[in-house]
């Protein structure tokens, strides 16, 4: 420094100087009275998402589609520059206390995104909530977090485990199955759409000839198949993921079961998994609040930027991380970029109507998404919509007291 | 349930412990014979799965795969021996844990590098693609077959290799007495790095025949790992025999758990090894120390 200062002449210290306090000056104009910080201090973004094990892909895609919104809207928040902070949780629950102080304490984020694994989101926003950082959950559905957790800065942009099965129960009715089997991944998200399936399927005078939870993340799912087989219902409903959702059908549709029971499930179970599951995916209907074929221009424009951006295709957790960026921007917007006006921003937020690649959204009183849920088909590798099976699908938000 | 429904499981059973064998049988060369607890066993097993899955695209033909994949498999296990496990055979066991363990983060990175986060298959031969009728609609595809005969070929040629063969007898000498050995003018490093890399090729062809019926991921390799260890516990560390008992048992608990105690589901496995191990500490075949 002091070596630099003495190549300055005096002249263009005075000139420097001057062109500085013109900045500043200026800049002020745009500052609003509330803006505390100071015009150069950074927006910071703390991110928790898996970029490694079975999620990696689901991380990978929320984050680079929360950075395209941002860097359409020229990496500004309100104004401010962006920093991130951003972590691998590598979706364990284990470590999941540990890395959101990390972001919290030692890190001071403004903003807190993540996680995909719902018992990561458990441990997350109970730290979080009340005083913590603006909190935006682009995944983790367990029904917790925007019910008896639920808290003025914690939001959600991609769904509830309940807003996974109610639908279904009514979809499946819909399409003439009233004898079902539960198929389903046996941990809390798993137990939750199996819930919210029957809350909308039994009283529609449908019958659960058997639940089957299989062990989570266990994938042999060979025993459970022959059990499937024996008790010959009308239609199977799922939930599976991943290389889970992958190995189910491929093993459902190689155990023949195809010509006989008709397959159903919570839409991870052929979201982006098109390549992978081949032919066996064909036919298979899924409810989910996203198609990659639906044609409203957000979801064009969102679609080809994200190929251009990435070189891979958009998928529904890109949809929520790119709508997880459109929400933090309303609400620094709303503020111009003031963190301390907490109240204005978080009402800003609440209030948002997103003209989303899924069509709209909008936010409950809870601050779950509001959205509808598209029933799909798999027809030729595609999940192609075959009607809305639920206009604008809220959450009951139990043990909410938000609401 | 009728009769027929017990005998499906059963070949179920049957059919899934034959993987299991498939899976543990280098892990129980590695662990019985050569002492060296293994903790990336899952990931050569991934490695094996990866490598199918992208060769089997290059090639179009998983045979061409793994007769590609498995001289890859094999060197990776070469490397890994001569630069990283051979200096540990004379330390405690802990290094050997540390060092593996380090080794599945390693691999893990790796495969997100050169394969990305996608899910993947791998698309089972024409030739055996087709499946006969179990019940009236329930049918088994051919190629799970194909693996329960391949596995039961690869148990009989381990054992013979180990039990029969003058390779296998210097090889079941070295574990018991390494200085002996090398003192009768063997070159026990050669061997052992020639027995590692068996192992990391048996885990890896266990990958590339299992791909077609599984699904390629991230992290697949953790979830064979554990059960994998459970079955070289129970039959007894260093016995192919036990090794295959011990697959075929966890094979027909865990599939009749899963039907009978459905809500036990993930239990009864590691229950029967508690009870095995209480009865016999060293496992079914294993001898005591």
């Amino acid at each position: 420094m002091s070596e630099n200062n003495k190549g300055i002449s005096r002249r263009d210290f005075v000139i420097k100087g001057t062109v500085a306090t013109a900045g500043l000056a200026a800049a002020s104009v745009f500052v609003p009275a509330t803006f505390a910080i100071g015009a150069q201090a950074k927006v910071k973004v703390g991110i928790l998402l898996p970029y490694t094990g079975t999620y990696a892909k689901l991380g990978t895609n929320i984050r680079n589609a929360m950075m395209l919104r941002f860097s359409e809207a020229g990496n500004k928040l309100g104004g401010r520059a962006i920093e991130f902070v951003d972590i691998d949780s590598e979706a364990k629950p284990a470590k999941a206390q540990q890395l959101t102080e990390k972001l919290i304490k030692k890190e001071h984020v403004d903003f807190l995104v993540g996680p995909v694994h719902s018992v990561v989101g458990m441990a997350m926003v109970k730290m979080a909530r009340g005083d913590g950082p603006i909190t935006v959950i682009p995944n983790a559905g367990a029904n917790q977090l925007t019910g008896v957790l639920c808290a003025p800065n914690v939001f959600r942009t991609s769904f509830s485990s309940y807003q996974m099965g109610f639908p279904g129960g009514s979809a499946m009715l819909e399409d003439g199955h009233k004898r079902v089997v539960l198929m389903y991944w046996n941990y809390g998200f798993g137990k939750q759409v199996a819930a919210a399936f029957k809350k909308s399927f039994l009283p529609g005078g449908g019958t659960i000839v058997e639940e089957i939870p299989t062990p989570f993340p266990k994938v042999d799912f060979q025993a459970y198949l022959t059990k499937l087989a024996a008790l010959k219902p009308d239609a199977v409903y799922t939930f599976y993921a991943g290389g889970g959702a992958v190995k189910y059908v491929k093993d459902f549709a190689a155990a023949g079961l195809k010509k006989s029971i008709k397959l159903y499930g919570a839409g991870f179970l052929t979201e982006g998994l098109g390549a992978a599951q081949g032919n066996a995916a064909e036919g298979v209907r899924t409810i989910l609040h996203y198609a990659d074929s639906l044609d409203n221009p957000a979801n064009i424009h969102f679609r080809s930027a994200f190929k251009a951006a990435t070189g891979v295709q958009a998928d529904v957790y890109a949809v929520q991380g790119y709508d997880a960026g459109e929400l933090i921007l309303r609400g620094m917007n709303a503020v111009q970029g003031d963190t301390g006006a907490r109240a204005e921003m978080i009402r800003a937020m609440e209030t948002s109507v997103i003209d989303s690649p899924r069509g709209k959204l909008s936010f409950s009183a809870s601050h779950n998404p509001i959205h509808d849920i598209y029933l799909r088909e798999v027809i030729k590798g595609e999940n192609r919509v075959i009607r809305v099976a639920a206009k604008e699908q809220d959450d009951p938000a139990t043990g909410c007291t938000m609401t | 349930m009728e009769l027929s429904f017990y005998l499906v499981q059963l070949l179920n059973a049957i059919q899934y412990g034959f993987l299991l064998f498939l899976v543990a049988s280098g892990l129980t060369l590695l662990f019985g014979i050569m002492g060296i607890i293994n903790l990336a066993h899952g990931s050569f097993y991934m490695l094996g799965s990866y490598l199918a899955y992208w060769l089997t695209g290059v090639t179009g033909s998983l045979w061409l795969g793994i007769l590609l994949g498995l001289p890859i498999a094999l060197a990776v296990g070469y490397l890994v021996e001569r630069f990283a496990i051979s200096f540990l055979f004379k330390l405690d066991h802990l290094y050997q844990v540390l060092l593996t363990f380090a080794l599945i983060l390693v691999f893990n990175e790796l495969q997100q590098i050169l394969w990305g986060t996608d899910v993947h298959s791998v698309p089972i031969p024409a030739i055996l693609s087709g499946s006969f009728q179990l019940t009236e609609n329930q049918s088994y595809p051919v190629y799970r077959l194909f693996i329960s005969a391949a596995c039961i070929a690869l148990a009989g040629a381990m054992y013979w290799v180990i039990q029969k063969t003058r390779l296998g007898m210097t090889i079941r000498a070295g574990a018991s007495n390494r200085e002996m050995v090398q003192a009768l003018g063997i070159n026990v490093n050669r061997l052992f790095a020639f027995v590692f890399s068996m192992g990391v090729g048996l885990a890896a062809f266990a990958g590339m025949l299992a791909a077609p019926i599984d699904s390629v991921y991230p992290g697949m390799g953790d979830n064979v790992l554990i059960i994998s260890f459970v079955v070289v516990v129970i039959g007894g560390t260093g016995s192919i025999k036990g090794a295959f008992v011990g697959a075929m048992l966890i094979g027909l608990v865990s599939t009749f758990g899963k039907v009978l105690l459905p809500e036990m589901a993930s239990v009864v496995v590691y229950a029967l090894m508690a009870i095995i191990l209480l009865w016999r500490p060293q496992g079914l075949f294993g001898k005591v120390a």
